[in-house]
């Protein structure tokens, strides 16, 4: 299998408004992708429709072979959402226990988890009383639990102070190197070089799916950032 | 559904419920504290005391984990874990019976501090069994859950969650027969009084006072209880959606 996700033709509608209009993109096994795109883009719409919990309009997603939301890729999915999705009046420890035990797991694989995040010192406290990031590197280490095979990770370094910030892109690479599929989210263009492809969202659609060199190349610059606006400027210019 | 994950589901439910210290305080004192003052308030006249106190053992269970249940429900659906457990493989019922283990479980231990306390600190009387007391509290409870379970897919926020109670609960404790006779009550009233679940608890209480064996009416009536509480977690599970908008 070369694509970990397929996305077909994506119709999303929120209320009256359209939030994904037509998306198609392939997500290929084994990378670390990096969905870009201002805030209200649609982009955590597209990773609900891709983890299965988005009423979709129209068009398709398949998730390993299967259709998104069907029950066995329950079993090969870490998702984590943007607002730390843990418990807070729990500890990290009684956090990835739970988590752990929905798969099957035990305590082995839920303290390798958070030994990954760099959350070992702080395993004991209380989430509630942790800070922002250590909350949401908590809630990293929750999706990490049992080696997922797809990786939904929307803005999960928000809030990191660089070094460990590094160390996640590693960790993410790493297991990207062991076959798992990353989509990682992100508001933050210096991330997007060190992803292996880059999907740039704007207003619901696509505007770029290829390699950072690819996009850097397209648009004449070094700067991912600059890039991104002269990709949207370029097609405001078709536009009128 | 797994028993599995529905066990590790109501242990993390208890885990949450025993950082939360000052909860489990309110919880398990708090209805002794009510029989106390009711005790002190019928001062003197036994047999309305062990009327009264009586259906109390079987309200504050019913009020407080409907509250208790509404609420937390609403925070699983607010802060995101919900969405989260969804994409797990936990399953729907996983959830709502984990949630009603853990409840009930705790309303088991707060039916016996509250029954205790009523028989040996304030002296109330039955012609039935204690132990049948804790076990109708319990049931009791459980309807709470399950009601809470359901009512929370209606509530955005806590304050709509919280509204739920005097639409939901207020109405079953004022036809429940407490105030007014049931059999004295318009025929109209009576009707919606027979459709209320709660009612059944409270004769099945009634029956533990007044005979000393377990009755058939007691016994149906908490199979109608317990029914009640299985149609609401189904209703439950019906409203909890993996897709959302």
């Amino acid at each position: 299998m070369d694509n970990a996700i397929e996305v077909r033709t994506l119709v999303v509608e929120r209320g009256k408004r359209t939030v994904l209009n037509g998306i198609s993109c392939d997500i290929p096994a084994g990378s670390v992708t990096g969905l870009l795109g201002p805030s209200g883009s649609g982009k955590t719409t597209l990773i609900r429709a891709i983890v299965g919990v988005q009423i979709v309009r129209s068009g398709t997603v398949t998730v390993l072979g299967r259709p998104a939301g069907s029950a066995p890729l329950r079993r090969e999915l870490g998702y984590v959402t943007q607002a730390p999705s843990v418990y807070a009046d729990l500890s990290v420890r009684e956090n990835a226990r739970y988590f752990a035990a929905l798969r099957g797991l035990g305590s082995v694989e839920a303290d390798r988890a958070i030994t990954d995040v760099g959350l070992a010192g702080a395993r004991n406290q209380l989430v509630g009383n942790l800070s922002g990031g250590q909350r949401s590197r908590a809630s990293l280490a929750c999706a990490l639990i049992g080696d997922p095979k797809l990786l939904v990770l929307d803005e999960p370094t928000v809030g990191q102070d660089p070094v460990l910030r590094a160390d996640l892109w590693t960790r993410f690479h790493e297991l990207a190197a062991a076959g798992a599929t990353l989509l990682v989210s992100s508001h933050v263009m210096d991330e997007a070089g060190r992803c292996d492809r880059l999907l740039l969202v704007r207003e619901g659609r696509l505007i770029g799916d290829d390699t950072p060199a690819a996009i850097r190349a397209r648009s004449g610059t070094d700067d991912l950032e600059e890039a991104f606006l002269r990709l949207i400027r370029r097609l405001d210019e078709v536009a009128a | 559904m797994s028993p599995h994950i529905t066990l590790a589901t109501a242990g993390r439910i208890l885990r949450q419920l025993r950082h939360d210290r000052r909860t489990v305080a309110l919880l398990l004192v708090v209805p002794a504290l009510l029989l106390t003052l009711l005790y002190f308030m019928y001062d003197g006249s036994g047999a309305t005391f062990d009327r009264i106190a009586l259906i109390m053992l079987g309200i504050f269970p019913f009020v407080i984990m409907f509250l208790v249940t509404s609420i937390a429900m609403l925070r699983e659906r607010t802060s995101g874990t919900l969405e989260r457990l969804l994409t797990t493989p936990l399953g729907k019922l996983d959830l709502l019976f984990g949630y009603g283990l853990a409840f009930g479980l705790a309303a088991a231990l707060q039916g016996a501090v509250a029954t205790g306390a009523a028989y040996w600190l304030l002296g109330l009387q039955t012609t039935g069994n204690a132990g049948l007391v804790v076990l109708i509290a319990v049931v009791n409870a459980v309807l709470g859950v399950a009601l809470g379970l359901f009512c929370s897919a209606f509530a955005r926020t806590e304050f709509q969650a919280v509204q739920f109670l005097p639409v939901v609960v207020v109405p079953q404790i004022l036809l429940c027969g407490l105030f007014v006779p049931r059999e004295q009550m318009v025929g109209w009233l009576e009707g919606i009084s027979n459709a209320l679940p709660l009612t059944y608890a409270i004769e099945a209480l009634a029956q533990v006072g007044i005979s000393a064996d377990t009755t058939a009416t007691m016994w149906r009536d908490l199979v109608i209880v317990a029914g009640a509480t299985v149609i609401a977690l189904v209703l439950a599970a019906a409203t909890l959606r993996r897709r959302t908008p």
